[in-house]
């Protein structure tokens, strides 16, 4: 008892003042990048040649960050002439489109479903479906429930049954195998319900795109309501998304 | 075992090179090997013009390579030569529609149909979608029931079906079926653009990015003769040993969470994070994905880097150490920990069991001492001490070896080193018509991976092995006459990858 008590003392209080203060990532963070419109085409060219994801679509000097694996790459080029990454992590959007960007996210807040914010602004549960996923992005949701982040203070949870849950937080390029098993979960959820895609492998099969053994986009299978890009989302992305698309 | 053919780590040789044998040859020197305390690191079959080869690669203090030609059918290794070749028999008949005659337990591993358009072995129909459709091991008897979890668990982790068979609270059988998490990560790495290959492998098994990259990039950098610098060479292993800790510490914090002492969960849980920030201070992610690449490191550790680094473990060490004493002096997590989940060294040697997982149960195999890649030749051992093979013993041993690593840390952080630039990905040609395989201890065990290339320097065949392909059958052991609600305290204390398993 007296070295849990220690211990506690030891430990102190450590969670983040986030989102009531902002909080600033490490500089090497790759978040929201900052793309050059006035850039050379050949350029843009180059990073798309060398992107690993076609992330990059070269004519209108864009990335996809449904597709981005943020591996900063393109920002090596030419000292990063086409784009760099900033340390902005928020980073969700409420449409498939908008993840096509020339640097500028739409203001989720205030393209977040106003009945969504109605129905699940003060009480949110989760049920997290991995269909594919490299334990990278689970793990980083995980990571929302400790201390740090403390999810539970915001009346976010992620809950065993999907009877329990308001909507699927889907991870991976959802696996032919884990289809049918990710379509029984989200059936057993009772409407209305909310559908979220974490991570490139659930908006567009991530590194596995091209592979056939792999749905690639869970969108194509039920209709997605938010999206978190990353490889894996930073939790504070995913914490991000879900204040600012949920919360009032 | 003269005509074995002993390769080095990483080393390349011509495909023609490798021993090829007639099957009765090979049979006899694998079964004969692994009865003589040799182990088996990958086996598996590929495509040579028309012909099918079966290609081993296997261990004692040394590394060897053999190969034969096949049949649709051959006489199973199996059952001449145990456990060690159940899985990679069973993959090879899924993979390539060859049949192992007389295998003990011929049962899918994965669920997909094989790549050379042979009938199925199992006589799946892929057009159904679910793995797992097939009859289970059943026990029978008036008290017996049967326990289904999965593939959707109740927690945040990877799909995976678990079925027990009981009588009461005594789990009698335990059978794992996988498959869920398959991506077709293999046939993917012969058939992409190069530049693609280290950010699939960094996504084999996230938790393992490091360890699976590193497999990838030191394959590629053999094949293609790049050098790399004593420096890059410090910063991956550095993040090798930082993905270890990380892992290792969030286990130890879930084991307390499952026996319900929460303080140190908490603690462990916030700490695991420190480790995870300090790859992003050294690559930007979180995994330390976009780290390595061939020839390097993607992004030097300069003395910024550096600084963060070291302040930080001085630390973190000192709460490690507390925190530690605070769970493992605990009687009432010691009264859940110990003589729980035991496997003996005599199961997890006929297993072939890797890892923690092995050096709990007493076999001393550890990748950086035995075969030693980047910088572990200049590094110290680790040794265990407890070594009973039960949850105690698992956790003993991530517990030293998390001080251990931080030590190697501390010891890599000192090293004066020469400038170097960072390597950005590029194409490069490969070597054609060789062969490479390589290894290193991942924080789960032995992660290897295998390249032939062909006559034109294409990859002909890409093998991935994660250690956890070693160990499932570990648990499924370590829970026979265990009681069933101690199942998620010996899964944890496991802690095997679904992903890296299912590939």
């Amino acid at each position: 008892m007296f070295k849990v008590i220690s211990n506690r003392l030891q430990q102190g209080h450590r969670t983040s003042a986030y989102p009531k203060a902002p909080i600033q990532l490490y500089s090497r963070f790759r978040g929201l990048p900052e793309i050059n419109p006035a850039c050379d085409p050949a350029i843009v060219r180059q990073c798309a040649d060398l992107c690993p994801q076609d992330a990059i679509v070269v004519a209108e000097k864009k990335i996809d960050l449904g597709r981005c694996t943020f591996c900063g790459q393109c920002a090596q080029v030419a000292d990063g002439a086409f784009v760099r990454f900033s340390q902005n992590f928020e980073m969700g959007a409420a449409r498939r489109e908008d993840l096509l960007t020339a640097g500028a996210l739409p203001d989720l807040a205030a393209h977040a479903k106003a009945h969504f914010k109605k129905l699940f602004g003060r009480s949110l549960q989760l049920r997290q479906v991995s269909a594919g996923g490299c334990n990278a992005c689970e793990a980083d949701t995980n990571v929302l429930n400790t201390p740090f982040f403390d999810l539970s203070r915001f009346g976010i949870d992620f809950v065993a049954s999907p009877r329990h849950a308001d909507g699927i937080h889907v991870t991976g390029p959802i696996t032919r195998n884990m289809q049918t098993a990710l379509l029984d979960t989200y059936a057993a959820v009772p409407a209305p319900k909310v559908v979220i895609a974490s991570g490139c492998c659930s908006i567009s099969g991530g590194p596995f795109h091209g592979s056939s053994e792999i749905v690639g986009d869970l969108n194509t299978l039920i209709p997605v309501d938010l999206y978190i890009p990353g490889c894996p989302p930073h939790p504070l992305t995913t914490l991000h998304a879900l204040l600012a698309f949920f919360k009032k | 075992m003269d005509n074995l053919l002993q390769i080095g780590n990483g080393q390349v040789i011509e495909r023609s090179r490798i021993p090829r044998v007639d099957f009765p040859s090979f049979l006899g020197l694998l079964t004969d090997f692994v009865h003589a305390n040799g182990y088996i690191v990958q086996f598996f079959a590929y495509p040579a013009g028309e012909q099918t080869r079966l290609l081993a690669v296997f261990r004692n203090s040394n590394l060897f390579v053999l190969e034969t030609e096949v049949d649709e059918a051959f006489p199973s290794l199996t059952l001449s030569g145990g456990a060690k070749f159940n899985l990679f028999e069973r993959e090879i008949a899924e993979q390539y529609g060859l049949r192992p005659l007389g295998h003990p337990w011929l049962k899918m591993v994965r669920y997909h149909a094989n790549a050379a358009g042979r009938p199925d072995v199992f006589g799946n129909d892929y057009r159904i979608d679910i793995p797992g459709n097939y009859d289970y091991f059943r026990v029978e008897g008036e008290a017996i029931h049967e326990v289904g979890v999965g593939p959707v668990h109740a927690g945040i982790i990877e799909p995976g079906h678990f079925r027990f068979q009981c009588a009461g609270e005594e789990v009698l059988h335990l059978e794992i079926q996988l498959g869920y998490q398959h991506r077709g990560v293999e046939r993917m790495l012969t058939s992409v653009p190069q530049h693609r290959l280290p950010i699939i492998a960094e996504a084999i098994a996230g938790d393992t990015a490091i360890g699976h990259n590193l497999c990838c990039c030191q394959a590629i950098e053999a094949l293609a003769g790049l050098a790399v610098a004593p420096g890059a060479s410090t910063v991956r292993t550095i993040a090798l040993e930082l993905e270890r800790i990380a892992n290792h510490i969030g286990d130890l914090g879930a084991l307390s969470g499952d026996v319900a002492f929460n303080p140190p969960a908490a603690y462990f849980g916030r700490i695991r994070g420190e480790f995870l920030n300090l790859l992003l201070t050294l690559c930007g992610n979180r995994f330390g994905k976009s780290l390595i690449r061939p020839g390097g490191v993607a992004q030097t550790m300069d003395d910024e880097q550096r600084q963060i680094i070291c302040a930080k473990l001085k630390e973190l060490r000192k709460e490690i150490v507390q925190v530690c004493d605070l769970l493992f002096s605990a009687h009432t997590v010691l009264a859940r920990f110990e003589s729980t989940g035991a496997v003996s060294r005599k199961i997890a040697d006929q297993l072939g069991m890797v890892g923690y997982c092995g050096r709990a149960s007493g076999l001393e195999y550890d990748v950086r001492e035995f075969f030693p890649t980047e910088r572990y030749a200049e590094l110290p051992a680790n040794t265990n001490r407890v070594t009973n093979g039960d949850v105690y013993s698992r956790a003993m041993v991530r517990r030293e070896e998390i001080m251990h690593s931080l030590g190697l840390i501390d010891r890599l952080l000192a090293l004066p080193e020469a400038p170097y630039s960072p390597a950005p990905m590029g194409q490069q040609p490969l070597a054609p018509a060789s062969f490479v395989v390589t290894l290193n201890e991942g924080w789960r065990g032995e992660v290897s991976h295998c390249l032939l290339t062909d006559d034109n320097g294409g990859i002909l065949r890409y093998k991935v092995k994660d250690p956890s392909f070693h160990n499932w059958t570990g648990l499924a052991m370590a829970l026979r006459n265990q009681e069933i609600s101690d199942f998620p305290l010996c899964n944890k204390s496991f802690n095997l990858s679904y992903c890296g398993f299912d590939l």
